[in-house]
């Protein structure tokens, strides 16, 4: 598997970014670039500085040092909304959904479809439902538009949080650990869906805990420990044993 | 790794919920509205007086009474807030009104000649013209109302204090701003504009009370705001999880203080409807109805943990808590109990919702 798109501009490039909260330093002079269609593990012990990372990319918090450049350009996100509109999207662990809402109303949150009368807007349910109908026969998820996300397993609530960042054309979307919680099927299929985005040319940030998962879809790993990067490699050039080694602070660098 | 993406999915076990155990019928409203027909029969069959033209006119006033302010709460109920001012902004928002349109129709006071003039006799104040003043004195107590409800969303939403302090402390300052303007006397709407006043707020049209005709159109409104605008289900998804709305971009800053400013309309409303069948909006107006409102919107299904409520659940809250006053008077039971029931029916709501969720 050829490393889509190295060849390109990266689409996102992380030039020395530290973050520090009072007297605890979270990231340090970190590094990084992701390219268009690659897939990159980001993988750490807890607190290893990764949801940091990924909460500054996000627009959640903003870095005390270094610069984001996305697209080839700096960007300052200060809020969430900041980061979706230049095209980055995140999957949450927590999934972000609110349980009192159907299915389709979650995929469809903040950007809801609607119709004009005169001066008023009305919400269009029936695109909104069709919509969301592709969207999770597209994940193969078994996920009606009309259900209520409270009465839904977890590999279905994990449909409509992915669902969610197919709808706008993201250009990079990070998973905070979306293998975590499902059934081995739905695991398959949330690893098809990374596959999916990839081959649409969309960088994918994969977080996750699970070597397998990381070892089956990800171009390439970088390895946090202790707020710094210790590794970047292709996954080609590595092994779980060296990468657990890494994280675990056995091998210190590489 | 492939896996056929494009075949059709199927719901092979994935089971669908019956109708009956969804929407109105699997909610604590649907339950509500069930013990109230109940209890409208139990009535027809326990007194005569019950079904009377007379006797229904009067259930239909006397819940509109506090129906309008209950559908307001019900916003900030789903959105997960609280608004303890109600009984107190109903108060201040009448006063402003009758206290406006009084001056305004004395001529003498400041600004009441743009609005009046004396007529030939010397005596009997005329209207420049007719209905502007009720005009610009409804609007002034609903202003006020406003100004009341953009500090509650202020102090909420972005100073992020509790829902519940905020509005408990702005119980006091409305009320005791009350008493302030009117030096505790309470006012009286007077002027030219009274009559039209008298007939917007405790009138009829062919029978049926004015207060339940704007409270009909202002449940229809709020049914479609909260189901087919982004408004409304920005509302639900603050109540479900406020987190997920502020990462999925939601303005809940925006959202929020619409919905306190939206309660402190419907509370204003209601006041000034209420003045108008009292007659007067005395200083100590209102006082604790902000308990009643909220008892009648938790009683209709509205969840104070957010997320759920609508306009047909305040309605059913209002009319049952209203049917059971009316009842236990028509049924000469002394009407000190009416409030032990009230509160014995809050705790058997939320009880049997409870209940229910843990069966299915």
């Amino acid at each position: 598997m050829e490393t889509a798109g190295a060849a390109g501009q990266p689409v996102l490039e992380l030039t020395g970014i530290g973050k520090e909260f009072g007297a605890i330093r979270a990231l340090h002079d970190v590094d990084m670039q992701v390219f268009p269609g690659e897939v990159v593990g980001l993988m750490g012990d807890n607190g290893a500085g990764k949801s940091t990372l990924v909460k500054i990319i996000a627009g959640n918090f903003r870095p005390t040092q270094g610069e984001v450049r996305f697209g080839g350009n700096a960007v300052h996100f200060y809020r969430p909304i900041d980061a979706r509109v230049v095209g980055i999207e995140v999957v949450y662990q927590d999934l972000a959904l609110a349980d009192n809402l159907t299915a389709a109303a979650n995929v469809f949150l903040g950007r809801e479809l609607k119709r004009k009368f005169g001066p008023f807007a009305f919400l269009d349910h029936n695109a909104m439902a069709a919509r969301a109908l592709e969207l999770f026969g597209e994940l193969r998820s078994e996920t009606r538009p009309h259900d209520l996300v409270k009465q839904m397993s977890g590999g279905q609530r994990q449909a409509v949080a992915i669902a969610r960042t197919r709808l706008s054309n993201a250009k990079l979307v990070m998973m905070d650990e979306p293998t975590a919680a499902i059934s081995v099927r739905q695991v398959e299929q949330v690893l098809g869906l990374i596959h999916r985005l990839k081959e649409q040319g969309v960088a994918v940030m994969l977080i996750s805990h699970r070597m397998p998962d990381v070892f089956a879809v990800c171009d390439r790993v970088v390895v946090m420990r202790r707020g710094e990067k210790r590794a970047d490699k292709s996954i080609r050039d590595t092994s779980p044993e060296e990468v657990t080694a890494l994280i675990t602070g056995a091998k210190e660098a590489a | 790794m492939a896996v056929p993406l494009e075949s059709p999915i199927s719901f092979t076990n994935v089971g669908r919920i019956r109708w009956w155990q969804r929407g109105i019928f699997a909610s604590q409203t649907g339950y509500v509205l069930l013990a109230l027909l109940g209890l409208l029969i139990a009535m027809h069959f326990a007194s005569p007086y019950f079904f009377t033209q007379g006797n229904m006119q009067n259930v239909a006033k006397n819940f509109s009474f506090i129906a309008i302010a209950t559908l307001g709460i019900t916003f900030v109920i789903i959105t997960g807030g609280i608004d303890l001012s109600v009984g107190s902004m109903m108060c201040f928002s009448a006063m402003i009104t009758s206290m406006v349109m009084s001056g305004l129709s004395t001529p003498g006071m400041p600004g009441a000649s743009l609005f009046v003039h004396l007529a030939a006799d010397g005596k009997t104040v005329v209207a420049n013209v007719p209905g502007l003043i009720l005009l610009v004195s409804i609007l002034a107590g609903l202003v006020t109302a406003l100004i009341v409800g953009l500090v509650n969303g202020f102090c909420i939403a972005v100073l992020g204090l509790s829902p519940f302090v905020t509005t408990l402390g702005m119980l006091s300052i409305v009320r005791g701003l009350g008493y302030v303007v009117s030096n505790g006397r309470g006012s009286f709407p007077g002027g030219p504009d009274a009559d039209y006043f008298y007939a917007l707020t405790s009138g009829d049209l062919f029978g049926v009370p004015a207060p339940f005709i704007y409270l009909v159109i202002l449940a229809a409104v709020m049914a479609v705001v909260l189901h087919h605008t982004s408004f409304g289900r920005h509302v639900f998804a603050l109540g479900g999880n406020e987190k997920a709305a502020e990462l999925t971009g939601i303005p809940v800053v925006r959202v929020k203080i619409e919905v306190y400013v939206i309660c402190a309309l419907a509370a204003g409303l209601q006041g000034i409807i209420v003045s108008g069948w009292l007659g007067s909006a005395p200083a100590n107006m209102a006082t604790s109805y902000e308990l009643n409102v909220i008892a009648a919107a938790v009683i209709g299904g509205a969840n104070l943990a957010g997320g759920v409520g609508g306009p047909l659940g305040a309605i059913v809250g209002c009319v049952l808590l209203e049917v059971i006053r009316n009842g236990l008077v028509l049924a000469q039971v002394s009407s000190y109990w009416q409030q032990t029931l009230v509160g014995v029916i809050i705790i058997l709501a939320v009880l049997v919702d409870r209940i229910r969720s843990r069966i299915t």
